[in-house]
């Protein structure tokens, strides 16, 4: 579709990314609030539209580009196979929505903050864009180091908040802790060469120790980005700390460029494959998973309640790596690409419902001012448009069918079901574990939804204030609206994308789906064969709505049809109260009582004889507790002995000088 | 697909829609018998709805669409459900739409729906209501999905109907990871559908209802919709675990004739087993609420039990 215009899929890609570049220099040299709402977040989501279709269009013909930029003698490669192209279909076609809504959402801010906001929003989607596309070492930590100082000005927008700028703070260092350990992944995959074109490492052979150092380097590297355990610390702080359409953009999209880092040093880059990588991988993919869910349950304010639920998401991305990694190395490449499929599909759904939910957040928050649960209520009545739009993202993160949560949870349960006996007996054993645990995770993450949507949007109003509430401005709705539609699309019409994802795992695996998926028609979603599993949404969606509308007209015909209003009944107790409802604790109780051994709860409780009772709860990360704390501690000691040296006298500091001098003569010697 | 296949799938559509209340009349007659009382005979569930149809409806005042709009997807959703389990024929289009994980997940979208209608009035019952069945549920379902993956290993699909095929007209063989899987699914029956020792659908002590505090605020055609949508998941449960362990009797694909077996054999065994569980639950007592999660857990660990077992022993 690109030889029309005689150029290269890249030719388009490095389009929009010039076009972002240029949109965030004009937002910061025009200095109008005017100008950055009205033309350069819709202009922008044109060039994430045109960035999306290079995408799509790399997905078959793979293209590169040499940069003249850089060092001397070092230019910048780029290349754009089916795996950049299937990423660059995420970032492009979730920041549409995200783009559209920022447009409507940041009206209200004043000139200079928003300016200066638009600029690094900008170069936050470029940097992003360029990770994906980088085809050397040198390029994609530019590119990745770009990406995380933008999105770290981003999240410190609000920066006179103390809590802010702490989040921030944590963001940087693990995100540069995150950073070294790629670095040095890298450096171990050049070989010796002093080459760092991923050309070369593609082709360097590693001994299997050191094969093994560079994946463990990769899985921490792109795991502290991607927020796996027990590196996730900060990512409950900064995306509440984001402005909204920025979380959903991190949470949305950023998480997924460390998925592109890990997909592509572990099956493009690296050969010498060992089966523990595959099994490691799922056990921190599952516990991540779990341990999210479980967390997201006893949150009590919105943003951390998603970010929580992120967690849970790039859990069950990394379970589909994982299970990939291990069929991959039993040479089952059939199943791979199945469990494979499952992550890549699973990436795609989750940068759009989990943008479409920060978005909703952010319009929740600008229309009452409030961010905790147990403030809010009964928005469905004030903001039903919003209330609809956010209803379709909650189903979709509860993986409930026929939205598309559910089609990517159930080609990983498949991949677990359809795993034949192993070679490898342990493994095999973890398999019906593993699928037991993802059973449970998808079913906590549906109790999490419940909340989230029913504590916000449903009951009554639990302060006066938001009883006000308007609905969310147009543009806020155009872009929600844009990623709702995808939801439902990638729901109900599995089949088409998935003869997408079959340009990626053919490039990483070798295999593809698409023959077995699309042999039953385009209805029936049918992996590894039509016998053994089948799923066909549409249909099911259509019985469902069909059934309701046979009822609906059935019961119309035949019934007077009279309803009138009265007083809510609750068994007839009279002085009901909006205090009388569960807050977000009350709600996630259950929760917090069951897992309470792996929650660190803090509670105070009130005695009889308390004049004013005053209750307070508070759930501890134990993980930081266990793991930070100590780290910072032994930082502290550490520090305390090195200050040790600095004594301040010059004579001190030359005889160092010296004794280093000495060391390094006798070294190179 | 062919004209009796449509044939099969319209007839157990009907079916199930009209046999759902004759199962509970049977159920709570059977109870009544156990419990020395003559009882209200097998047809009160048709006489309630018939009632309950006629009333006018009583709307909170602050209901909103999807309030209003739960009932029917409730009542969709779990006529399709009961619609899919292949009882009677083996032959059915739908079927191949939607396999066992799309079946839990039609469960779970009723549940989550149902849940959120409790929440929207914002009366202290109903998000009681709705945080306990969400509590049942997030063990239930994972454990009903682990049942239903050791008959998928054993039939190696996820399709209904192959797992019926393989397990109706097999020769008789012993699973001990079916019966592991028997005796939770059996534990999950009774907590989805709000029975003792879970749940006790003839009560409205606010200390113990689940499910009933869900559905306080609906009256007339929505409470009537609910509640024949609640007959159908007792169905669904029921055909289920006859497909899945007694499924012999079946009609195989294109035999007419042995249809009115078919139909005969299915009223038997779920005569007998709505029989089993009234049984079951005039022998049991109700549980603390804070029983509940253990009560669940055990069903499901044995459930994964049962799948671990048939990856140790590959029976």
């Amino acid at each position: 579709m690109f030889d029309q215009f005689g150029a290269l899929p890249i030719d388009f890609a490095l389009g929009a990314v010039v076009g972002w570049l240029a949109l965030g220099i004009a937002a910061l040299l025009l200095q109008s609030s005017r100008f950055v709402t009205r033309f350069v977040f819709p202009a922008g989501a044109f060039c994430s539209l045109v960035l999306a279709a290079a995408g799509l269009g790399a997905l078959t013909e793979p293209s590169t580009a040499l940069l003249p930029l850089g060092m001397p003698d070092l230019p910048f490669h780029l290349r754009l196979d089916a795996l950049s192209g299937f990423f660059l279909v995420l970032l492009g076609g979730a920041n549409i929505g995200i783009s559209l809504f920022s447009s409507g959402y940041f009206r209200t801010m004043a000139a200079p903050g928003l300016s200066l906001l638009g600029f690094q929003y900008h170069v936050f989607a470029a940097a992003m864009a360029l990770v994906l596309m980088a085809d050397d070492a040198y390029m994609f930590m530019v590119a990745w180091e770009a990406m995380a100082l933008s999105s770290y000005f981003l999240v410190t927008t609000d920066h006179h908040l103390p809590e802010v700028r702490r989040a921030g703070f944590l963001y940087l260092l693990m995100a540069h802790i995150g950073a070294i350990a790629i670095l040095m992944c890298f450096g171990v995959m050049q070989g010796g060469h002093g080459d760092y074109t991923f050309e070369t490492m593609r082709h360097a052979h590693l001994s299997p120790f050191w094969a093994s150092i560079t994946f463990l380097l990769a899985l921490f590297g792109f795991g502290a980005k991607a927020g796996i355990l027990p590196l996730h610390a900060w990512l409950p702080e900064a995306h509440p700390a984001a402005p909204s359409p920025v979380s959903a953009v991190m949470s949305g999209i950023m998480l997924k460029t460390a998925i592109y880092g890990m997909l592509r040093v572990m099956f493009d880059l690296l050969h010498a494959d060992q089966w523990w990588w595959g099994v490691l991988v799922l056990t921190l993919g599952l516990l991540t998973a779990l341990f999210g869910v479980i967390f997201a349950a006893v949150q009590v304010d919105m943003k951390r309640l998603l970010a929580y639920s992120s967690i849970e998401n790039i859990g069950i991305i990394l379970a589909g790596i994982g299970l990939a990694l291990i069929f991959h190395h039993f040479g089952k490449e059939t199943l791979s690409a199945l469990a494979l499929t499952a992550a890549l599909y699973h990436a795609l759904n989750h940068a759009f419902m989990k943008g479409l939910l920060f978005m909703g957040t952010g319009a929740v928050l600008h229309a009452t001012g409030e961010r905790r649960l147990g403030k809010l209520g009964g928005l469905i009545r004030h903001m039903p448009k919003l209330a609809l739009l956010m209803l379709v993202g909650t189903l979709a993160v509860a993986g409930l069918p026929p939205l598309n949560g559910f089609v990517s949870e159930w080609l990983l349960l498949q991949a677990f079901l359809f795993s034949p006996g192993l070679e490898h007996s342990y493994i095999n054993m973890l398999v019906p574990i593993a699928s037991a645990s993802v059973a449970l995770i998808s079913a906590l993450a549906g109790y999490v939804m419940v909340k989230f949507y029913g504590v916000i949007f449903l009951g009554q109003p639990r302060e006066e204030s938001i009883a006000h509430a308007h609905d969310a401005g147009i543009w806020e709705r155009i872009g929600m609206t844009w990623m709702a539609l995808n939801c439902i699309a990638l729901g109900v019409f599995p089949v088409f994308v998935i003869l997408r994802l079959d340009f990626v795992t053919q490039f990483l695996v070798h295999r593809s789906l698409g023959v077995s998926a699309a042999k039953t028609g385009w209805l029936l979603l049918t992996p590894i064969q039509a016998e053994r599993a089948s799923y066909g949404p549409l249909v099911l969606l259509l019985c469902i709505v069909g059934g309701m509308l046979l009822t609906i007209l059935v019961v119309k015909r035949f019934y007077h049809g009279r309803m009138r209003r009265s007083a809510p009944w609750d068994c007839g107790f009279p002085a009901q109260t909006p205090r009388m409802q569960d807050t977000a604790e009350g709600f996630g109780q259950p929760i917090r009582q069951i897992f309470e051994w792996l929650l660190g709860v803090v509670r105070q409780l009130p005695t009889p004889f308390d004049q004013h009772p005053h209750y307070h709860s508070e759930t501890r990360d134990r993980i930081w507790d266990l793991l930070y704390v100590p780290i910072k501690r032994l930082n502290e000691v550490l520090s305390a002995q090195v200050g040790r040296l600095q004594q301040g006298r010059i004579h001190h500091y030359l005889l160092f000088s010296f004794l280093t001098l000495l060391a390094l003569l006798a070294f190179v010697k | 697909m062919t004209v009796s296949a449509v044939f099969y799938q319209l007839f157990q559509n009907v079916l199930v829609l009209l046999a759902a209340p004759l199962l509970m009349g049977w159920i709570a007659q059977c109870r009544a018998w156990l419990q020395n009382r003559r009882g209200a005979g097998v047809l009160q569930p048709y006489r309630n709805l018939l009632k309950l149809f006629h009333k006018d409806a009583v709307l909170a005042h602050d209901a909103s669409q999807l309030f209003l709009f739960t009932p029917y997807i409730l009542f969709a959703c779990m006529w399709l459900a009961a619609a899919l389990v292949p009882v009677i024929a083996t032959d059915m289009p739908l079927s191949s739409a939607v396999d066992v994980i799309a079946l839990v997940g039609i469960f779970a979208l009723a549940r989550v729906f149902i849940s959120l209608a409790a929440m929207d009035i914002g009366t202290a019952f109903g998000s009681l209501g709705a945080r306990r069945e969400m509590l049942v549920g997030f063990l239930a379902e994972p454990a009903l999905l682990m049942v239903l993956f050791t008959a998928s290993t054993i039939s190696q699909s996820t399709s209904l109907i192959t797992i019926v095929e393989v397990l109706a007209h097999k020769q008789f063989v012993l699973y001990p990871s079916l019966a592991f899987a028997s005796v939770a699914f059996v534990m999950v029956l009774l907590a989805e559908n709000a029975r003792i020792p879970v749940d006790n659908p003839s009560t409205h002590l606010e200390l113990t209802m689940i499910h009933e505090a869900m559905v306080l605020e609906y009256s007339a055609r929505h409470l009537a919709l609910v509640e024949w949508a609640g007959a159908l998941k007792m169905l669904a449960y029921m055909t289920m675990g006859i497909a899945l362990f007694v499924p012999w009797g079946i009609a195989a694909t294109g035999k007419w004739h042995a249809l009115p077996l078919a139909v005969a054999l299915m009223l038997l065994k779920l005569a007998v087993g709505g029989a089993g569980l009234a049984l079951l639950e005039t022998l049991s007592a109700k549980m603390r609420i804070f029983r509940v999660p253990e009560f669940m857990g055990t069903a499901f660990l044995l459930a994964v039990l049962g799948l671990l077992t048939h990856f140790l022993l590959e029976a």
